[in-house]
């Protein structure tokens, strides 16, 4: 063990009923590291921070020292005497009670306090936001809050009780790129205290720009730990999975297809303003900017959730009005929100029955009960369609492999007969792997002439897959670009800009 | 000044005021001291029930069975006081034992079955309601001990009306007063009382920081308990009777007015001030239409009108805040 250590792990495994969730893990953060741990789901992640919180313990043979000392029997309260905090995704917050007690109120719990001095209760929190130099109104409800605010009064509490190791899981989900920025620079604060950071994410580009070192997991064993300047996305993302995945980009075939869905000068008070599109057959629109934007709204608004209150929409050259989801599906247009892609499947369900899914309006009989030779012919047809190979159409969707599994979510989309598909945040919390899955299934879905519209943070994201890329901006178009003719950096650069 | 008008006290403040107002214009004799004061004496039946259920609404749960526990309560301290005579002190006592520990059992049953606390608390207001009238034979109890008679026309101070009857501040009042006090003090300045608004806020949260989910649960509905088993013999004080049957029934009274106050049934917010506003309403209302001579049925219908009103209006608050804060800035 090298003596800046804080942490040292050795040979830590973990057996649940049948799975082997950890396999004879090392890890290691330092005194005052920032550290990123990573992995695809069920890589073991989550059971190692578990171990590291003394929530779960390891089995026979781990080893354990922390600052030093070792643990043999290594309990939850081991970890809050070390100064290990975890901050779980949820935060762990209160949304009832003010800023200032949702800091100050562990402390005085473990210091086995009965009463509750209120002067007490805002020095403490007042002391810990000076700490990292925040400044958030003490009497302000958490529930008021932004996530970001949220988080940091997360952070705020862990260092009200001598923090050395903070743990940090999926802190960026749902923060803008500026909160991000600022949640980096709590960190680096954090760092000349001497306090280690670790964090696990998703987002790959963040965990190079802020990490010293990172862990990689992969099935439950330690690919290993890699100083970050060694990595880039593409070389951790082969870590991560065992497989180089090809970050292709999508080239449209027909550019001279006709144009499905055209909007001019569409407005919303206090949402959008003037914004005109076109979108073509079979082609991928996409449109980021930060979030708050307005993107989601001017979506919201094409599917008739809140319908927008002057402008003209044309959906196959005649105009057409959308007051209400009703007129959006019957003109064929569907609003996927964040990652229902995947989540569309009912993995104990029959391939069938997670294909007619969406459509089992149509297949009603004059009765209004469901026909039993409509439902095995639409199934049929989609099985046949993208050949999907099953064992039998009752075959639950868990028992197909990866590649039919996507096949039998674009069967579902492809049975609603959409023209517009309107993604928005398709892959958002979803890893690599799946990722480019995904991406292959919305290039399927606009090989067969839907038009999509893809809404994403991620640059990267609508670079790879979109012709066209509109940036938003306080809901307007600041910008289009077009895909073949500029780099990913410039759309970025165009980005940021505008959120100075 | 503007905090004050985010807050749901203030609206149920003025609705009062200006039902006052209306009450008074066609009845003088609803604004005197002397209403005030019996007022304050016959609803502390009901404000003492309210406390309890505020504790219970704001630590997440829901309790229905405390009218129940009262009538138990209530019933063995008459009993017990006839057959063995006593004092006022030995009576509260007895009812405060019975209440404390049947609010246990409901906190045990709850906690250990993990049953929701509203299936928990219907099921076990039969049950103690329904062995009650078994071993009481639904008898009423008019034969109290003088002591006990005597105590519920103590005053606290008297005053003469302008015709001569004497009028004041009733004991019972006090004591309300008195309890609303100690849970003031529960609520804002002990670990416990924060830990129950923690509970209400988020369950898994509080456990993760290291409040004791089970002493809580006990707490609250022990508390509870103990509060009916009082607001019990209460009760029997101001109708100087024992009917089994005169509380059973009135849950819903109290839960209005303790939601009508603020509190949310989905946990974590509610105030004293705001139940004490809610009842005070409450009562207001029933007063008020009695002596503008208006048919009683009538009360239940205003009380229903009450509460939409008041929970659209602070749901419509919150729906409108909320949008607020999604607009996005268009330039």
């Amino acid at each position: 063990m090298s003596e800046d250590a804080f942490l040292s792990m050795r040979n830590i495994s973990k057996r649940y009923v049948g799975v082997q969730a950890l396999d004879s893990v090392d890890f290691q953060v330092n005194k005052g590291e920032i550290h990123c741990l990573v992995g695809e789901n069920g890589s073991g992640k989550s059971t190692l921070i578990k171990i590291i919180s003394g929530a779960v313990s390891p089995d026979e043979g781990a080893h354990i020292e922390i600052d030093g000392e070792t643990f043999h029997d290594y309990q939850a309260i081991d970890a809050i005497r070390k100064g290990i905090e975890v901050i779980y995704q949820d935060l762990s917050l209160f949304p009832n009670l003010t800023v200032a007690e949702n800091i100050a109120l562990s402390h005085i719990i473990a210091e086995g306090n009965r009463f509750i001095r209120w002067g007490e209760v805002q020095r403490i929190a007042r002391q810990a936001m000076d700490r990292i130099g925040v400044n958030i109104p003490l009497t302000e409800l958490v529930g008021d809050l932004s996530v970001a605010d949220q988080q940091l009064v997360a952070i705020c509490r862990a260092l009200t009780r001598g923090v050395r190791l903070v743990i940090m899981d999926e802190p960026t989900a749902a923060l803008t790129r500026k909160e991000v920025e600022a949640l980096f620079a709590v960190v680096k604060d954090l760092q000349a205290k001497g306090i280690a950071t670790l964090f696990v994410s998703h987002k790959l580009n963040e965990v190079l720009q802020i990490a010293e070192r990172v862990t990689v997991l992969r099935d439950g064993r330690l690919v290993g730990t890699f100083p970050s300047q060694e990595l880039d996305d593409e070389k951790l993302t082969m870590l991560m999975t065992g497989k180089k995945i090809e970050y292709s980009r999508y080239v449209p075939e027909a550019q001279q297809a006709d144009v499905l869905l055209e909007v001019r000068a569409l407005s919303r008070r206090g949402n959008f303003k003037d914004i005109s599109l076109q979108l073509r057959r079979g082609e991928i629109l996409g449109i980021t900017g930060l979030l708050g934007s307005g993107r989601t709204e001017l979506a919201l608004a094409l599917f008739g959730v809140n319908p927008a209150d002057s402008g003209e929409i044309l959906v196959e050259g005649k105009p057409v009005r959308i007051a209400s989801v009703q007129d959006a599906l019957r003109l064929g247009i569907g609003y996927v929100p964040e990652n229902r892609l995947v989540q569309g499947l009912i993995m104990p369900q029959s391939v069938g029955k997670n294909i007619v899914l969406t459509v089992l309006r149509r297949l009603l009989n004059r009765l209004g009960l469901i026909d039993a030779d409509k439902t095995r012919d639409t199934i049929n047809r989609w099985i046949e369609d993208l050949s999907i190979r099953v064992p039998a159409v009752d075959s639950p969707v868990q028992t197909l492999s990866g590649g039919n599994q996507q096949r039998v979510v674009l069967a579902k989309w492809m049975a609603t007969q959409p023209k517009i598909l309107i993604l928005d945040g398709p892959t958002i919390g979803i890893d690599v792997a799946a990722k480019s899955a995904i991406h292959e299934i919305i290039r399927d879905l606009a090989r067969r002439d839907i038009g999509i519209i893809v809404i994403s943070d991620e640059v990267s994201e609508v670079y790879r897959n979109c012709g066209r890329i509109i940036v938003m901006h306080k809901g307007r178009f600041i910008a289009e670009f077009d895909a073949a003719q500029c780099t990913e950096e410039e759309i970025q650069e165009c980005i940021n800009r505008a959120g100075e | 000044m503007k905090k004050l008008l985010t807050r749901h006290e203030t609206y149920v403040f003025l609705v009062i005021i200006a039902l006052c107002v209306i009450i008074t214009s066609i009845t003088p004799r609803f604004f005197t001291l002397e209403n005030l004061f019996d007022l304050l004496r016959s609803y502390s039946f009901m404000g003492i029930f309210a406390i309890g259920v505020l504790f219970v609404l704001i630590s997440g749960g829901i309790d229905i069975s405390f009218t129940a526990v009262a009538t138990v309560a209530a019933y063995t301290m008459t009993v017990v006081s006839i057959k063995y005579g006593g004092n006022m002190l030995t009576a509260f006592l007895i009812a405060a034992v019975v209440g404390t520990a049947l609010g246990m059992l409901n906190a045990a049953i709850i906690y250990f079955f993990n049953i929701p606390s509203i299936i928990t608390t219907i099921a076990t207001l039969n049950i103690y309601y329904g062995i009650l009238t078994v071993v009481s034979g639904g008898k009423w109890i008019y034969s109290l001990p003088t002591w006990f008679r005597e105590f519920g026309e103590i005053k606290v101070f008297t005053l003469t009306s302008g015709e001569g009857l004497s009028y004041g501040l009733s004991l019972v009042t006090v004591i309300w007063f008195a309890i609303v006090i100690l849970a003031w003090v529960i609520l804002r300045y002990t670990i416990v009382g924060r830990g129950i608004y923690a509970m209400g806020g988020n369950l898994t949260s509080a456990q993760r920081a290291g409040f004791n989910i089970f002493f809580l649960q006990m707490f609250v509905y022990s508390f509870m308990g103990l509060l009916a088993g009082i607001a019990g013999v209460i009760q029997v004080l101001l109708v100087q009777t024992m009917a089994p049957n005169s509380m059973v029934g009135k849950e819903l009274d109290v839960l209005a007015a303790v939601v009508l106050g603020g509190a949310s049934l989905a946990g974590g917010t509610g105030t004293l001030t705001g139940t004490l506003l809610g009842v005070a309403l409450i009562a207001i209302m029933s007063n008020g239409m009695t002596m503008m001579r208006i048919p009683s049925f009538w009360y239940n219908v205003f009380i229903g009108l009450t509460i939409i009103a008041s929970v659209s209006l602070s749901a419509y608050r919150r729906r409108r805040e909320k949008r607020r804060a999604i607009a996005v800035e268009v330039e």
